[in-house]
Protein backbone atom coordinates (compact mmCIF):
# COMPACT_ATOMS: atom_id res chain seq x y z
CA UNK A 1 0.00 0.00 0.00
CA UNK A 2 1.15 3.50 -0.89
CA UNK A 3 0.65 5.87 2.05
CA UNK A 4 1.23 9.57 1.62
CA UNK A 5 0.52 11.68 4.66
CA UNK A 6 0.48 15.49 4.86
CA UNK A 7 3.20 15.80 2.18
CA UNK A 8 4.69 19.25 1.72
CA UNK A 9 7.13 19.78 -1.16
CA UNK A 10 8.89 22.92 -2.32
CA UNK A 11 10.70 23.56 -5.57
CA UNK A 12 13.23 26.41 -5.46
CA UNK A 13 11.73 27.44 -2.10
CA UNK A 14 8.26 27.71 -3.61
CA UNK A 15 5.69 25.44 -1.88
CA UNK A 16 3.97 23.24 -4.47
CA UNK A 17 2.47 20.37 -2.47
CA UNK A 18 0.79 21.64 0.68
CA UNK A 19 -0.32 18.77 2.84
CA UNK A 20 -1.18 16.06 0.34
CA UNK A 21 -2.69 12.91 1.84
CA UNK A 22 -3.44 9.85 -0.25
CA UNK A 23 -3.56 6.07 0.07
CA UNK A 24 -3.47 3.51 -2.71
CA UNK A 25 -4.07 -0.08 -1.52
CA UNK A 26 -2.23 -2.94 -3.24
CA UNK A 27 -3.80 -4.01 -6.52
CA UNK A 28 -5.73 -0.77 -7.03
CA UNK A 29 -5.45 1.84 -9.74
CA UNK A 30 -6.00 5.41 -8.60
CA UNK A 31 -6.18 8.42 -10.86
CA UNK A 32 -4.98 11.84 -9.76
CA UNK A 33 -6.54 14.57 -11.84
CA UNK A 34 -6.07 18.26 -11.61
CA UNK A 35 -5.62 21.52 -13.46
CA UNK A 36 -2.27 22.73 -14.74
CA UNK A 37 -0.01 23.89 -11.95
CA UNK A 38 -1.82 21.89 -9.25
CA UNK A 39 1.34 19.88 -8.47
CA UNK A 40 0.60 16.69 -10.40
CA UNK A 41 4.12 16.21 -11.84
CA UNK A 42 5.61 17.32 -8.53
CA UNK A 43 3.82 14.42 -6.85
CA UNK A 44 5.46 11.93 -9.25
CA UNK A 45 8.89 13.51 -8.91
CA UNK A 46 8.66 13.71 -5.11
CA UNK A 47 7.76 10.04 -4.79
CA UNK A 48 10.64 9.06 -7.08
CA UNK A 49 13.19 11.38 -5.43
CA UNK A 50 14.09 13.90 -8.12
CA UNK A 51 16.76 16.36 -6.91
CA UNK A 52 15.33 19.84 -6.39
CA UNK A 53 12.01 18.58 -5.01
CA UNK A 54 12.46 19.29 -1.35
CA UNK A 55 10.18 17.57 1.11
CA UNK A 56 9.61 20.00 3.97
CA UNK A 57 7.01 17.99 5.90
CA UNK A 58 4.98 14.80 5.86
CA UNK A 59 5.73 11.21 4.92
CA UNK A 60 5.44 8.73 2.08
CA UNK A 61 5.86 4.99 2.34
CA UNK A 62 5.46 2.03 0.06
CA UNK A 63 4.56 -1.32 1.63
CA UNK A 64 5.66 0.04 4.97
CA UNK A 65 9.05 1.23 3.72
CA UNK A 66 9.78 4.95 4.05
CA UNK A 67 10.51 6.29 0.57
CA UNK A 68 11.69 9.77 1.39
CA UNK A 69 14.98 8.65 2.95
CA UNK A 70 16.02 6.69 -0.15
CA UNK A 71 17.89 7.91 -3.21
CA UNK A 72 16.18 7.54 -6.62
CA UNK A 73 17.90 4.26 -7.49
CA UNK A 74 17.02 2.76 -4.10
CA UNK A 75 13.39 3.74 -4.59
CA UNK A 76 13.43 2.04 -7.99
CA UNK A 77 14.84 -1.11 -6.38
CA UNK A 78 12.03 -0.86 -3.81
CA UNK A 79 9.55 -1.09 -6.70
CA UNK A 80 8.84 2.54 -7.64
CA UNK A 81 8.61 3.29 -11.36
CA UNK A 82 7.83 6.72 -12.72
CA UNK A 83 6.74 6.79 -16.34
CA UNK A 84 7.86 10.21 -17.54
CA UNK A 85 5.62 12.65 -19.34
CA UNK A 86 8.60 13.34 -21.61
CA UNK A 87 10.97 10.35 -21.48
CA UNK A 88 14.62 11.36 -21.84
CA UNK A 89 16.78 10.54 -24.82
CA UNK A 90 20.00 8.76 -23.82
CA UNK A 91 22.43 8.96 -26.76
CA UNK A 92 25.04 6.23 -27.09
CA UNK A 93 23.27 3.69 -24.89
CA UNK A 94 21.28 1.03 -26.75
CA UNK A 95 17.79 0.59 -25.26
CA UNK A 96 18.30 -3.08 -24.55
CA UNK A 97 21.63 -2.50 -22.80
CA UNK A 98 20.05 0.24 -20.74
CA UNK A 99 17.15 -1.88 -19.54
CA UNK A 100 19.35 -4.85 -18.68
CA UNK A 101 21.78 -2.59 -16.79
CA UNK A 102 18.84 -1.15 -14.83
CA UNK A 103 17.29 -4.54 -14.14
CA UNK A 104 20.56 -5.99 -12.88
CA UNK A 105 21.31 -2.92 -10.76
CA UNK A 106 17.91 -3.34 -9.10
CA UNK A 107 18.47 -7.04 -8.60
CA UNK A 108 21.89 -6.40 -7.04
CA UNK A 109 20.36 -3.84 -4.69
CA UNK A 110 17.75 -6.41 -3.62
CA UNK A 111 20.34 -9.15 -3.20
CA UNK A 112 18.88 -11.18 -6.09
CA UNK A 113 20.73 -13.00 -8.83
CA UNK A 114 21.37 -11.03 -12.01
CA UNK A 115 19.69 -12.05 -15.23
CA UNK A 116 21.92 -13.48 -17.96
CA UNK A 117 22.09 -11.94 -21.43
CA UNK A 118 20.37 -14.85 -23.23
CA UNK A 119 17.58 -15.07 -20.66
CA UNK A 120 17.05 -11.32 -20.87
CA UNK A 121 16.97 -11.40 -24.67
CA UNK A 122 14.12 -13.89 -24.50
CA UNK A 123 12.15 -11.67 -22.13
CA UNK A 124 12.73 -8.61 -24.28
CA UNK A 125 11.57 -10.36 -27.43
CA UNK A 126 8.34 -11.50 -25.79
CA UNK A 127 7.64 -8.12 -24.19
CA UNK A 128 8.33 -6.11 -27.34
CA UNK A 129 6.09 -8.37 -29.39
CA UNK A 130 3.26 -7.84 -26.95
CA UNK A 131 3.64 -4.08 -27.41
CA UNK A 132 3.95 -4.40 -31.20
CA UNK A 133 7.40 -2.84 -31.13
CA UNK A 134 9.99 -3.37 -33.82
CA UNK A 135 12.75 -5.36 -32.14
CA UNK A 136 15.43 -3.38 -34.02
CA UNK A 137 14.32 -0.28 -32.13
CA UNK A 138 15.76 -1.86 -28.99
CA UNK A 139 19.22 -1.89 -30.50
CA UNK A 140 19.08 1.85 -31.10
CA UNK A 141 20.12 4.40 -28.47
CA UNK A 142 17.32 4.75 -25.94
CA UNK A 143 14.57 7.08 -27.16
CA UNK A 144 16.90 8.94 -29.54
CA UNK A 145 14.86 10.08 -32.51
CA UNK A 146 11.81 8.12 -31.31
CA UNK A 147 8.33 9.57 -31.85
CA UNK A 148 6.22 10.50 -28.82
CA UNK A 149 4.28 7.25 -29.16
CA UNK A 150 7.44 5.17 -29.47
CA UNK A 151 8.88 6.76 -26.34
CA UNK A 152 5.73 5.95 -24.35
CA UNK A 153 5.78 2.40 -25.62
CA UNK A 154 9.41 2.18 -24.54
CA UNK A 155 8.32 3.29 -21.05
CA UNK A 156 5.72 0.53 -20.92
CA UNK A 157 8.27 -1.99 -22.16
CA UNK A 158 10.60 -0.97 -19.34
CA UNK A 159 7.77 -1.41 -16.84
CA UNK A 160 7.02 -4.88 -18.19
CA UNK A 161 10.66 -5.91 -17.86
CA UNK A 162 11.60 -4.17 -14.62
CA UNK A 163 8.40 -5.37 -12.94
CA UNK A 164 7.93 -2.53 -10.47
CA UNK A 165 5.25 -2.85 -7.79
CA UNK A 166 4.29 0.85 -7.73
CA UNK A 167 3.65 2.46 -11.11
CA UNK A 168 3.33 6.19 -11.38
CA UNK A 169 2.17 7.28 -14.83
CA UNK A 170 2.74 10.97 -15.40
CA UNK A 171 0.53 12.28 -18.23
CA UNK A 172 1.06 9.09 -20.17
CA UNK A 173 -1.52 10.15 -22.75
CA UNK A 174 0.19 13.38 -23.75
CA UNK A 175 1.47 13.34 -27.29
CA UNK A 176 -0.33 10.12 -28.20
CA UNK A 177 -2.76 9.65 -31.06
CA UNK A 178 -5.73 7.40 -30.49
CA UNK A 179 -4.06 4.23 -31.82
CA UNK A 180 -0.93 4.75 -29.74
CA UNK A 181 -3.10 5.51 -26.71
CA UNK A 182 -4.90 2.20 -27.15
CA UNK A 183 -1.68 0.19 -27.44
CA UNK A 184 -0.05 1.93 -24.49
CA UNK A 185 -3.19 1.50 -22.34
CA UNK A 186 -3.43 -2.18 -23.20
CA UNK A 187 0.20 -2.49 -22.15
CA UNK A 188 -0.56 -0.83 -18.82
CA UNK A 189 -3.72 -2.91 -18.25
CA UNK A 190 -1.74 -6.09 -18.87
CA UNK A 191 0.44 -5.10 -15.93
CA UNK A 192 -2.45 -4.95 -13.45
CA UNK A 193 -1.84 -7.37 -10.65
CA UNK A 194 -3.10 -7.99 -7.13
CA UNK A 195 0.21 -6.94 -5.57
CA UNK A 196 0.83 -3.93 -7.80
CA UNK A 197 -0.53 -0.42 -7.36
CA UNK A 198 -0.83 2.30 -9.95
CA UNK A 199 -1.08 6.05 -9.69
CA UNK A 200 -2.31 7.52 -12.95
CA UNK A 201 -1.64 11.25 -13.13
CA UNK A 202 -3.59 12.99 -15.84
CA UNK A 203 -5.18 16.25 -16.84
CA UNK A 204 -7.76 14.68 -19.13
CA UNK A 205 -10.41 12.09 -18.56
CA UNK A 206 -9.67 10.53 -21.97
CA UNK A 207 -6.93 8.20 -20.65
CA UNK A 208 -9.33 6.83 -18.02
CA UNK A 209 -11.57 5.45 -20.76
CA UNK A 210 -8.74 3.03 -21.42
CA UNK A 211 -7.18 2.60 -18.01
CA UNK A 212 -10.13 2.24 -15.65
CA UNK A 213 -9.35 3.52 -12.19
CA UNK A 214 -10.76 2.17 -8.93
CA UNK A 215 -10.69 5.65 -7.48
CA UNK A 216 -10.29 9.21 -8.71
CA UNK A 217 -8.71 12.04 -6.69
CA UNK A 218 -8.74 15.72 -7.50
CA UNK A 219 -5.47 17.55 -6.86
CA UNK A 220 -5.78 21.31 -6.66
CA UNK A 221 -3.41 23.88 -5.16
CA UNK A 222 -1.15 21.19 -3.73
CA UNK A 223 -3.75 19.05 -1.93
CA UNK A 224 -6.28 16.33 -2.62
CA UNK A 225 -9.55 18.22 -2.47
CA UNK A 226 -12.00 15.54 -3.54
CA UNK A 227 -12.04 11.75 -3.96
CA UNK A 228 -14.59 9.44 -5.50
CA UNK A 229 -15.27 6.64 -7.95
CA UNK A 230 -14.70 6.69 -11.73
CA UNK A 231 -17.79 8.89 -12.11
CA UNK A 232 -15.81 11.78 -10.60
CA UNK A 233 -13.62 11.83 -13.69
CA UNK A 234 -16.66 12.16 -15.94
CA UNK A 235 -17.97 14.96 -13.77
CA UNK A 236 -14.67 16.82 -14.11
CA UNK A 237 -14.73 16.29 -17.83
CA UNK A 238 -18.20 17.84 -18.01
CA UNK A 239 -17.80 20.64 -15.49
CA UNK A 240 -14.09 21.41 -15.42
CA UNK A 241 -11.90 22.07 -12.42
CA UNK A 242 -13.32 25.50 -11.60
CA UNK A 243 -15.20 24.52 -8.49
CA UNK A 244 -12.02 23.04 -6.98
CA UNK A 245 -9.85 26.09 -7.56
CA UNK A 246 -9.15 28.34 -4.56
CA UNK A 247 -10.65 31.39 -6.25
CA UNK A 248 -13.98 29.57 -6.69
CA UNK A 249 -14.08 28.54 -3.05
CA UNK B 1 54.33 25.75 -39.05
CA UNK B 2 55.78 24.18 -35.94
CA UNK B 3 53.79 24.87 -32.81
CA UNK B 4 56.55 23.39 -30.68
CA UNK B 5 59.86 25.05 -30.09
CA UNK B 6 62.58 22.41 -30.11
CA UNK B 7 62.42 21.18 -26.56
CA UNK B 8 65.69 19.86 -25.21
CA UNK B 9 65.28 18.31 -21.77
CA UNK B 10 68.90 19.07 -20.92
CA UNK B 11 68.38 22.80 -21.45
CA UNK B 12 65.73 24.59 -19.36
CA UNK B 13 65.86 27.59 -21.66
CA UNK B 14 64.09 25.56 -24.34
CA UNK B 15 61.06 24.84 -22.11
CA UNK B 16 58.09 26.83 -23.39
CA UNK B 17 56.09 29.02 -21.05
CA UNK B 18 52.66 30.60 -21.42
CA UNK B 19 54.34 33.59 -23.02
CA UNK B 20 54.59 31.47 -26.15
CA UNK B 21 51.10 31.69 -27.71
CA UNK B 22 50.97 27.99 -28.63
CA UNK B 23 51.75 27.06 -25.00
CA UNK B 24 49.40 29.53 -23.37
CA UNK B 25 47.37 26.83 -21.61
CA UNK B 26 50.26 24.47 -20.90
CA UNK B 27 52.95 26.39 -19.11
CA UNK B 28 55.79 23.88 -19.02
CA UNK B 29 58.18 26.34 -17.45
CA UNK B 30 55.86 26.83 -14.49
CA UNK B 31 56.21 23.19 -13.49
CA UNK B 32 59.75 22.68 -14.66
CA UNK B 33 62.18 25.47 -13.88
CA UNK B 34 65.33 23.42 -14.26
CA UNK B 35 66.45 20.63 -16.53
CA UNK B 36 65.79 17.26 -14.83
CA UNK B 37 68.61 14.83 -14.14
CA UNK B 38 68.75 12.15 -16.84
CA UNK B 39 66.84 8.97 -16.09
CA UNK B 40 68.63 5.71 -15.49
CA UNK B 41 67.81 2.38 -17.08
CA UNK B 42 64.43 0.71 -16.61
CA UNK B 43 62.97 -2.74 -17.11
CA UNK B 44 60.29 -3.28 -19.74
CA UNK B 45 58.19 -5.34 -17.36
CA UNK B 46 54.63 -6.40 -18.18
CA UNK B 47 53.38 -6.57 -21.78
CA UNK B 48 51.51 -3.44 -22.88
CA UNK B 49 47.75 -3.11 -23.47
CA UNK B 50 48.03 -4.10 -27.15
CA UNK B 51 50.13 -7.24 -26.56
CA UNK B 52 47.36 -9.56 -27.71
CA UNK B 53 47.23 -7.90 -31.12
CA UNK B 54 50.69 -9.17 -31.92
CA UNK B 55 52.95 -7.70 -34.59
CA UNK B 56 56.39 -6.15 -34.34
CA UNK B 57 57.50 -3.87 -31.50
CA UNK B 58 59.60 -0.82 -30.86
CA UNK B 59 60.16 -0.32 -27.14
CA UNK B 60 61.72 2.56 -25.24
CA UNK B 61 62.40 2.21 -21.54
CA UNK B 62 63.18 5.58 -19.95
CA UNK B 63 64.01 6.84 -23.42
CA UNK B 64 66.50 4.08 -24.14
CA UNK B 65 65.62 1.93 -27.13
CA UNK B 66 65.31 -1.80 -26.42
CA UNK B 67 66.29 -2.81 -29.96
CA UNK B 68 65.46 -0.75 -33.04
CA UNK B 69 64.07 2.80 -33.18
CA UNK B 70 63.05 2.83 -36.83
CA UNK B 71 60.50 0.80 -38.73
CA UNK B 72 59.73 0.51 -42.40
CA UNK B 73 56.36 -1.05 -43.17
CA UNK B 74 55.44 -2.77 -46.40
CA UNK B 75 52.36 -4.87 -47.05
CA UNK B 76 50.00 -5.24 -44.10
CA UNK B 77 51.71 -4.94 -40.74
CA UNK B 78 51.11 -4.21 -37.08
CA UNK B 79 53.65 -2.35 -34.97
CA UNK B 80 53.45 -1.76 -31.24
CA UNK B 81 55.34 1.36 -30.21
CA UNK B 82 55.82 1.47 -26.45
CA UNK B 83 57.15 4.36 -24.42
CA UNK B 84 57.76 3.06 -20.93
CA UNK B 85 58.66 5.50 -18.16
CA UNK B 86 59.74 3.99 -14.88
CA UNK B 87 61.75 6.88 -13.49
CA UNK B 88 61.38 8.92 -10.31
CA UNK B 89 62.03 12.63 -10.59
CA UNK B 90 64.28 12.37 -13.67
CA UNK B 91 63.87 13.06 -17.39
CA UNK B 92 64.34 11.20 -20.68
CA UNK B 93 63.83 11.62 -24.40
CA UNK B 94 62.83 9.00 -26.95
CA UNK B 95 62.60 9.25 -30.72
CA UNK B 96 61.09 6.82 -33.21
CA UNK B 97 60.82 6.97 -36.98
CA UNK B 98 58.21 5.09 -38.98
CA UNK B 99 57.82 4.81 -42.71
CA UNK B 100 54.92 3.20 -44.55
CA UNK B 101 56.06 2.29 -48.05
CA UNK B 102 53.82 2.86 -51.08
CA UNK B 103 50.64 0.81 -50.73
CA UNK B 104 51.52 -0.45 -47.22
CA UNK B 105 48.92 -0.72 -44.48
CA UNK B 106 50.29 -0.22 -41.02
CA UNK B 107 48.42 -0.50 -37.74
CA UNK B 108 50.54 1.48 -35.29
CA UNK B 109 49.59 0.78 -31.68
CA UNK B 110 51.34 3.25 -29.43
CA UNK B 111 51.29 3.16 -25.65
CA UNK B 112 52.73 5.51 -23.08
CA UNK B 113 53.12 3.39 -19.98
CA UNK B 114 54.02 5.56 -17.03
CA UNK B 115 55.03 3.59 -13.95
CA UNK B 116 57.36 5.82 -12.00
CA UNK B 117 56.54 9.20 -10.54
CA UNK B 118 57.35 12.85 -11.10
CA UNK B 119 59.32 12.04 -14.24
CA UNK B 120 59.64 14.18 -17.34
CA UNK B 121 59.22 12.38 -20.66
CA UNK B 122 59.76 13.79 -24.10
CA UNK B 123 58.73 11.59 -27.01
CA UNK B 124 59.16 12.24 -30.69
CA UNK B 125 57.60 10.24 -33.48
CA UNK B 126 58.11 10.82 -37.18
CA UNK B 127 55.74 9.13 -39.56
CA UNK B 128 56.02 9.13 -43.33
CA UNK B 129 53.04 7.83 -45.26
CA UNK B 130 54.08 7.14 -48.84
CA UNK B 131 51.87 7.19 -51.91
CA UNK B 132 48.65 5.23 -51.38
CA UNK B 133 49.82 3.86 -48.05
CA UNK B 134 47.67 3.84 -44.92
CA UNK B 135 48.70 4.28 -41.31
CA UNK B 136 46.31 3.89 -38.40
CA UNK B 137 47.89 5.23 -35.22
CA UNK B 138 46.13 4.53 -31.94
CA UNK B 139 47.69 6.03 -28.83
CA UNK B 140 46.79 4.98 -25.27
CA UNK B 141 48.37 7.13 -22.60
CA UNK B 142 48.40 6.35 -18.91
CA UNK B 143 50.74 8.32 -16.71
CA UNK B 144 51.05 9.13 -13.01
CA UNK B 145 49.36 12.32 -11.82
CA UNK B 146 52.70 13.99 -11.06
CA UNK B 147 54.40 13.27 -14.40
CA UNK B 148 55.22 15.80 -17.08
CA UNK B 149 55.25 14.64 -20.68
CA UNK B 150 55.44 16.14 -24.12
CA UNK B 151 54.88 14.05 -27.21
CA UNK B 152 55.37 15.43 -30.66
CA UNK B 153 54.40 13.55 -33.79
CA UNK B 154 55.25 14.77 -37.25
CA UNK B 155 53.25 13.14 -39.97
CA UNK B 156 53.85 13.61 -43.68
CA UNK B 157 51.36 12.36 -46.24
CA UNK B 158 52.22 11.69 -49.86
CA UNK B 159 49.70 11.55 -52.71
CA UNK B 160 46.70 9.42 -51.89
CA UNK B 161 48.13 8.60 -48.46
CA UNK B 162 45.69 7.86 -45.65
CA UNK B 163 46.27 8.51 -41.98
CA UNK B 164 43.95 7.66 -39.09
CA UNK B 165 44.82 8.77 -35.57
CA UNK B 166 43.05 8.29 -32.25
CA UNK B 167 44.70 9.57 -29.09
CA UNK B 168 43.18 8.45 -25.78
CA UNK B 169 44.55 9.83 -22.54
CA UNK B 170 43.84 10.22 -18.85
CA UNK B 171 46.28 13.12 -18.52
CA UNK B 172 49.18 13.84 -16.17
CA UNK B 173 50.41 16.82 -14.17
CA UNK B 174 51.23 18.54 -17.44
CA UNK B 175 50.82 16.65 -20.65
CA UNK B 176 51.01 17.81 -24.22
CA UNK B 177 50.22 15.53 -27.13
CA UNK B 178 51.02 17.33 -30.31
CA UNK B 179 50.47 16.20 -33.86
CA UNK B 180 51.71 18.10 -36.86
CA UNK B 181 50.45 16.72 -40.10
CA UNK B 182 51.13 17.87 -43.59
CA UNK B 183 49.27 16.99 -46.74
CA UNK B 184 52.38 17.16 -48.96
CA UNK B 185 50.79 15.90 -52.14
CA UNK B 186 47.30 15.79 -53.57
CA UNK B 187 44.43 13.58 -52.56
CA UNK B 188 45.64 12.62 -49.08
CA UNK B 189 43.12 11.83 -46.40
CA UNK B 190 43.54 12.31 -42.65
CA UNK B 191 41.41 11.61 -39.59
CA UNK B 192 42.78 13.03 -36.34
CA UNK B 193 40.71 12.16 -33.29
CA UNK B 194 41.26 12.63 -29.60
CA UNK B 195 39.68 11.61 -26.32
CA UNK B 196 40.54 12.76 -22.84
CA UNK B 197 39.12 11.70 -19.49
CA UNK B 198 40.68 13.69 -16.67
CA UNK B 199 40.27 13.33 -12.93
CA UNK B 200 41.84 14.96 -9.90
CA UNK B 201 44.04 17.90 -10.88
CA UNK B 202 45.25 16.34 -14.12
CA UNK B 203 45.95 18.24 -17.29
CA UNK B 204 46.20 17.33 -20.91
CA UNK B 205 46.69 19.40 -24.01
CA UNK B 206 45.78 17.91 -27.37
CA UNK B 207 47.24 20.14 -30.02
CA UNK B 208 47.07 19.50 -33.74
CA UNK B 209 48.41 21.49 -36.65
CA UNK B 210 47.26 20.33 -40.07
CA UNK B 211 48.87 21.87 -43.09
CA UNK B 212 47.13 21.39 -46.44
CA UNK B 213 49.87 22.09 -48.94
CA UNK B 214 48.37 20.24 -51.90
CA UNK B 215 45.01 19.99 -53.63
CA UNK B 216 42.07 17.74 -52.84
CA UNK B 217 43.14 16.72 -49.37
CA UNK B 218 40.60 15.85 -46.68
CA UNK B 219 40.90 16.17 -42.92
CA UNK B 220 38.32 15.10 -40.36
CA UNK B 221 38.84 15.74 -36.67
CA UNK B 222 36.74 14.79 -33.66
CA UNK B 223 38.00 15.34 -30.15
CA UNK B 224 35.87 14.73 -27.08
CA UNK B 225 36.76 15.13 -23.46
CA UNK B 226 35.41 14.98 -19.93
CA UNK B 227 36.95 16.74 -16.95
CA UNK B 228 36.19 15.94 -13.32
CA UNK B 229 37.31 17.61 -10.09
CA UNK B 230 39.81 20.40 -10.84
CA UNK B 231 41.19 18.85 -14.02
CA UNK B 232 41.92 20.89 -17.08
CA UNK B 233 41.55 19.86 -20.71
CA UNK B 234 43.06 21.82 -23.56
CA UNK B 235 42.26 21.42 -27.23
CA UNK B 236 44.08 23.44 -29.84
CA UNK B 237 43.36 22.63 -33.44
CA UNK B 238 44.85 24.59 -36.29
CA UNK B 239 44.12 23.88 -39.93
CA UNK B 240 46.06 25.79 -42.58
CA UNK B 241 44.98 25.61 -46.20
CA UNK B 242 47.80 26.99 -48.29
CA UNK B 243 47.61 28.74 -51.64
CA UNK B 244 46.97 26.15 -54.33
CA UNK B 245 45.47 23.59 -51.97
CA UNK B 246 42.16 23.88 -53.81
CA UNK B 247 39.46 21.33 -53.23
CA UNK B 248 40.49 20.86 -49.60
CA UNK B 249 37.77 19.51 -47.30
CA UNK B 250 38.61 20.00 -43.63
CA UNK B 251 36.32 19.57 -40.64
CA UNK B 252 37.19 19.87 -37.00
CA UNK B 253 35.01 19.33 -33.94
CA UNK B 254 35.74 19.47 -30.24
CA UNK B 255 33.04 18.63 -27.70
CA UNK B 256 33.69 18.57 -23.99
CA UNK B 257 31.81 17.99 -20.75
CA UNK B 258 32.69 19.53 -17.42
CA UNK B 259 31.51 17.10 -14.77
CA UNK B 260 32.44 19.18 -11.72
CA UNK B 261 32.26 22.70 -10.36
CA UNK B 262 35.93 23.46 -10.84
CA UNK B 263 36.92 21.59 -13.97
CA UNK B 264 38.23 23.66 -16.86
CA UNK B 265 38.27 23.36 -20.62
CA UNK B 266 40.26 25.60 -22.94
CA UNK B 267 39.62 25.28 -26.64
CA UNK B 268 41.23 27.11 -29.49
CA UNK B 269 40.16 26.11 -32.98
CA UNK B 270 41.78 27.98 -35.87
CA UNK B 271 41.21 27.85 -39.60
CA UNK B 272 43.64 29.72 -41.81
CA UNK B 273 42.66 29.60 -45.46
CA UNK B 274 44.62 30.94 -48.44
CA UNK B 275 43.09 28.76 -51.17
CA UNK B 276 39.86 28.92 -53.16
CA UNK B 277 37.11 26.38 -53.52
CA UNK B 278 37.66 24.78 -50.13
CA UNK B 279 35.22 23.42 -47.59
CA UNK B 280 36.23 24.05 -44.02
CA UNK B 281 34.24 23.97 -40.81
CA UNK B 282 34.87 23.80 -37.13
CA UNK B 283 32.59 23.36 -34.14
CA UNK B 284 33.28 23.58 -30.45
CA UNK B 285 30.92 22.84 -27.56
CA UNK B 286 31.46 22.70 -23.81
CA UNK B 287 28.62 21.53 -21.58
CA UNK B 288 27.75 19.71 -18.39
CA UNK B 289 26.16 16.34 -17.69
CA UNK B 290 22.43 16.48 -18.37
CA UNK B 291 20.77 16.44 -14.91
CA UNK B 292 17.42 15.33 -16.32
CA UNK B 293 19.00 12.39 -18.11
CA UNK B 294 20.91 11.56 -14.93
CA UNK B 295 17.69 11.45 -12.90
CA UNK B 296 15.93 9.39 -15.56
CA UNK B 297 18.69 6.77 -15.48
CA UNK B 298 18.68 6.67 -11.66
CA UNK B 299 14.89 6.37 -11.60
CA UNK B 300 15.28 3.07 -13.46
CA UNK B 301 17.46 1.74 -10.63
CA UNK B 302 20.98 2.63 -11.73
CA UNK B 303 22.92 4.25 -8.84
CA UNK B 304 24.17 7.83 -9.30
CA UNK B 305 27.86 7.02 -9.90
CA UNK B 306 27.00 4.34 -12.42
CA UNK B 307 24.52 6.66 -14.10
CA UNK B 308 27.17 9.33 -14.49
CA UNK B 309 29.68 6.82 -15.85
CA UNK B 310 27.06 5.61 -18.33
CA UNK B 311 26.52 9.12 -19.68
CA UNK B 312 30.25 9.85 -19.80
CA UNK B 313 30.92 6.56 -21.56
CA UNK B 314 28.17 7.16 -24.10
CA UNK B 315 29.57 10.61 -24.76
CA UNK B 316 33.15 9.44 -25.24
CA UNK B 317 32.50 6.22 -27.15
CA UNK B 318 31.62 8.21 -30.25
CA UNK B 319 35.34 8.80 -30.75
CA UNK B 320 36.25 5.14 -30.25
CA UNK B 321 33.50 4.05 -32.63
CA UNK B 322 35.40 5.80 -35.42
CA UNK B 323 38.30 3.34 -35.11
CA UNK B 324 38.02 0.99 -38.06
CA UNK B 325 40.15 -1.89 -36.78
CA UNK B 326 37.73 -4.00 -34.74
CA UNK B 327 40.29 -5.73 -32.53
CA UNK B 328 42.03 -2.47 -31.62
CA UNK B 329 38.66 -0.79 -31.06
CA UNK B 330 37.74 -3.49 -28.51
CA UNK B 331 41.01 -3.01 -26.62
CA UNK B 332 40.50 0.76 -26.47
CA UNK B 333 36.86 0.38 -25.36
CA UNK B 334 37.82 -1.97 -22.54
CA UNK B 335 40.77 0.24 -21.56
CA UNK B 336 38.55 3.30 -21.28
CA UNK B 337 35.67 1.49 -19.56
CA UNK B 338 38.08 0.39 -16.83
CA UNK B 339 39.03 4.04 -16.23
CA UNK B 340 35.61 5.76 -16.23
Amino acid sequence: MLKINNLHVSVADKPILKGLTLEVPAGEVHAVMGPNGAGKSTLGYSLSGRPGYEVTDGSASWNGQDLLGLDPAERAAAGVFLSFQYPMEIPGVPAMTFIRTALNAQKRARGEEEVSAPAFLKQVKAASQALKMDFDMLKRPLNVGFSGGEKKRMEILQMALLEPSLLILDETDSGLDIDALRIVSEGVNALRRADRSMLVITHYQRLLDYIKPDKVHVLAAGRIVASGGPELALELEAEGYDKFLPTAA
Amino acid sequence: MSAAPQIDLTNAETFPSRRTEAWKYSDMKRWLREAPEPSGTALVGAPGPFYDLGGEAIVFANGRPVGVTDFIASGVQTLRLRFISDAVGTGHTAAARIVARPGARLLLLETHEGKGSAYVAHNKVEIDVARDAEVTRIVLIEEPEDAISVTNAEVRLEAGGRYRQTVVTTGAKLQRIETQLSHGAEGADARLDGLYLLKGSRHTDLTTVVDHRAADGTTSQLTKGVVHDTARGVFQGKIIVERGADGTDARMAHNALIASERGEIDAKPELIIYADDVQCAHGNTVGTLDESALFYIQQRGIPADEARALLVQAFLFEVIDRIEDEAAKEVVRAWLTARL
